[in-house]
């Protein structure tokens, strides 16, 4: 019997520390797929590392052994840490519900941003750096193809993507119903934490070339903007920055307001009125609320971004169960594709079987009968592949058939003795 | 047969404004191509109905009140047309063909007043003046819808309340931008309406102005458009208060050119004496 096993860790389940210290040193040293030889119970494995998620999908025949070798495995690329500790941050799925999982990862319905599209072309490259590694065969070749459509259909089927989901993302959204196209617009982070980190991705995604960082320590600063390609300003001149930025997101822990009224009123002038939108997600705010009312400039904060998740859950509820349902659908065509997989080394032996008789038979005839013309030979050698064909045709249409069924064991067992076969489990392609 | 072809563009547009209404509520392309493409076959009968009126009378067929504002609503709707093509800002029809209706409707509703043939309309001058002039009412039309869909969606945006049009409605610089370039399109044109107006008023009459209260209010119009143009450029203008000037800009030309024709008597009317 053949199980399919994810183990895992994401956003929910992890703190950052954990998944980046095991994404880093998974790219840092050797990606796991090469060390699949060192795994000699697992037959097939997936690996897939992105900054907010960790998961092995591995095959095998002996679960038990295969999850501990594979966690054996996690343990010395993390390092110090104790096997506690990564039992507490790992889930751990089985068969059809790592196939579900992997559906829903895919679908971006497990996404810390459910919807969000990036995640899709992060599990084709993981998929096309374990064909180039031959770590994936028939099951999971078979998979993760279905992985893929099923990530198309739930996209083409539901409105998940468009349905904004994080504050973030709400954030971006009400940028691009300001400006249009963000391209050529100037964002400045004022704070650089994980939230603003978050935001950035957001920009970039939209296509933001100009983005600023400032942050009262500038060492962060550097950080953050070494990492979006983003230039850096001194905190003190921030208030100037009024004039050139578009897009001002606030993050910083200051208990006063670091933006007034009058910084932002008697600069609107020099920025020729060109609209203005601060995103303050830090708590205290971080802009005065009053600027609000001035012409052209809008200022949001997180309650006022919060506001409108709220508004779309409804929306996005019905449509994360619309996802649920054609995963499910999806889970149940993948299921009868394995389930007839178990019936597949008998059907194999049996043709080998009726081959090898063909084949021996075919050799005592032609030795007897040496005046036959190649023509002739010819003749009876698709004579008798036809009638092997047929006469094994039905019983594999009801194999196949009966393969869907809970008591295919017996089936099996059945036709394994009718056929004589020695061991219809030596599957191996 | 002129008759007709007013009856078939009329009913092309009432229908075209009202699939653009029902565009406004789902969010199908196919109904703003068929609204598009019947309101562009309402646009070529009406053509047609003052192609066949100009020649009958022997000059544009703008010399009436009825015949004025028919004239205006078929530039109207080519003009969105066109823009339309150029824009693809498909939500712009359902904030303009009502306007369309509501001029053709006058139009049809209006008195048909009997002006006896005469030589004064028989110049070019008057073509050019009725036409540029005409083109840039049509142009300062559409600012007059982006406005409304400026103030709409600005008001959402400011207000943190997200209705429906919020999500239907483009963002706001686009909006703010159609707005310029229908200003920028407009002033010249209306400019040279005035010049060509006064021009040829200069020939037939003794002297290009006359304390005439349509010279007057379109002066006053042309004022406004040159504030908000002037402002526009010269201290960046732009937003909130640029589109309620769009909006009042055109109500400026709607007071001009159906107020004064309709209301108060001058020499537009006094032409036929």
């Amino acid at each position: 019997m053949c199980h399919i096993v994810l183990l895992g860790m994401n956003h929910k389940t992890a703190p950052v520390e954990i998944r980046e210290q095991l994404a880093l040193s998974c790219q840092q040293h050797v990606s796991p797929l090469h060390l699949l030889p060192h795994l000699p119970h697992v037959d097939e494995v997936f690996f897939l590392s992105t900054c907010n998620r960790v998961e092995f999908l591995f095959t095998c025949q002996d679960r038990r052994i295969a999850i501990q070798e594979v966690k054996a495995l996690l343990q010395t690329h993390l390092g110090n840490l104790s096997g506690n500790l990564l039992d507490l941050h790992l889930y751990h799925y089985e068969n059809l519900d790592a196939v579900r999982h992997l559906f829903r990862v895919s679908s971006s319905l497990d996404s810390m941003v459910v919807g969000e599209p990036q995640i899709l072309g992060q599990i084709k490259a993981a998929y096309r750096e374990a064909t180039e590694c031959h770590t994936v065969r028939v099951i999971l070749n078979r998979l993760l193809h279905k992985t893929f459509s099923v990530a198309k259909r739930v996209r083409s089927e539901t409105m998940i993507g468009s349905h904004a989901v994080s504050i973030s993302y709400a954030a971006v959204e009400l940028a691009r119903k300001i400006f249009g196209e963000l391209r050529d617009k100037r964002v400045l982070l004022v704070g650089a934490g994980e939230m603003a980190e978050l935001a950035a991705e957001h920009f970039l995604a939209q296509g933001v070339r100009h983005m600023t960082v400032t942050n009262r320590t500038p060492e962060r600063a550097f950080e953050l903007a070494r990492r979006f390609r983003a230039d850096t300003m001194p905190f003190e001149h921030l208030v100037d920055g009024i004039r050139t930025m578009d897009i001002i997101l606030t993050s910083t822990g200051s208990l006063e307001p670091i933006l007034r009224y009058h910084d932002v009123k008697s600069r609107m002038r020099e920025r020729r009125n060109r609209p203005l939108f601060f995103i303050d997600i830090a708590v205290p705010r971080d802009v005065e609320a009053k600027i609000n009312d001035i012409d052209n400039v809008y200022v949001y904060d997180i309650d006022d971004l919060q506001g409108i998740i709220e508004l779309n859950r409804e929306d996005r509820k019905r449509e994360a169960e619309k996802a649920e349902y054609i995963i499910s659908e999806e889970i149940m065509k993948f299921q009868n594709w394995l389930t007839t997989l178990d019936v597949v080394p008998t059907i194999i032996a049996m043709r080998e079987k009726a081959e090898n008789i063909r084949l021996n038979e075919l050799q005592r005839t032609f030795s007897q009968l040496p005046e036959l013309s190649d023509k002739e030979r010819q003749a009876i050698e698709v004579l008798t592949g036809a009638i092997v064909k047929k006469l094994l045709h039905d019983p594999i249409v009801f194999l196949k058939k009966k393969a869907k069924r809970e008591s295919k064991q017996s089936f099996v067992d059945y036709t394994q003795q009718l056929f004589n076969l020695s061991d219809g489990n030596g599957m191996d392609s | 047969m002129e008759a007709v072809f007013l009856v078939i563009a009329t009913f092309c547009y009432c229908a075209g404004s009202v699939g653009y209404c029902i565009y406004l509520l789902r969010d199908r392309e196919v109904i703003h191509r068929v609204s598009w493409a019947i309101l562009f076959v309402g646009a070529l009968f009406h053509g047609g109905a003052i192609l066949l009126r100009s020649l009958s009378v022997g000059y544009l067929a703008v010399t009436s009140n009825q015949e004025a504002l028919s004239f205006f609503a078929w530039v109207f709707v080519v003009t969105y047309l066109l823009i339309q093509l150029r824009l693809q800002l498909r939500i712009l029809g359902s904030f303009v063909s009502p306007l369309a209706v509501v001029f053709m409707l006058l139009s049809r509703l209006l008195p048909t007043d009997i002006i006896p043939k005469s030589g004064v309309f028989q110049s070019g001058w008057v073509v050019l003046h009725v036409t540029t002039l005409f083109l840039a009412n049509a142009v300062f039309a559409l600012a007059f819808g982006v406005g409304i869909m400026y103030l709409l969606q600005e008001r959402q945006i400011k207000h943190k309340n997200f209705g429906y049009f919020y999500s239907r409605l483009p963002s706001l610089e686009r909006l703010d931008h159609i707005n310029y370039i229908c200003l920028i399109i407009g002033f010249p044109l209306m400019t040279a309406g005035l010049v060509t107006g006064f021009a040829y008023a200069s020939f037939i009459w003794p002297s290009p102005w006359n304390w005439d209260p349509k010279e007057i209010f379109a002066l006053v119009t042309w004022f406004i458009y040159a504030i908000l143009l002037h402002e526009r450029l010269a201290v960046g203008w732009r937003g909130r208060r640029a589109a309620w000037l769009a909006i009042f800009g055109f109500s400026a030309v709607l007071t001009t050119f159906l107020g004064v024709n309709l209301i108060l008597k001058g020499h537009h009317t006094v032409f036929v004496r």
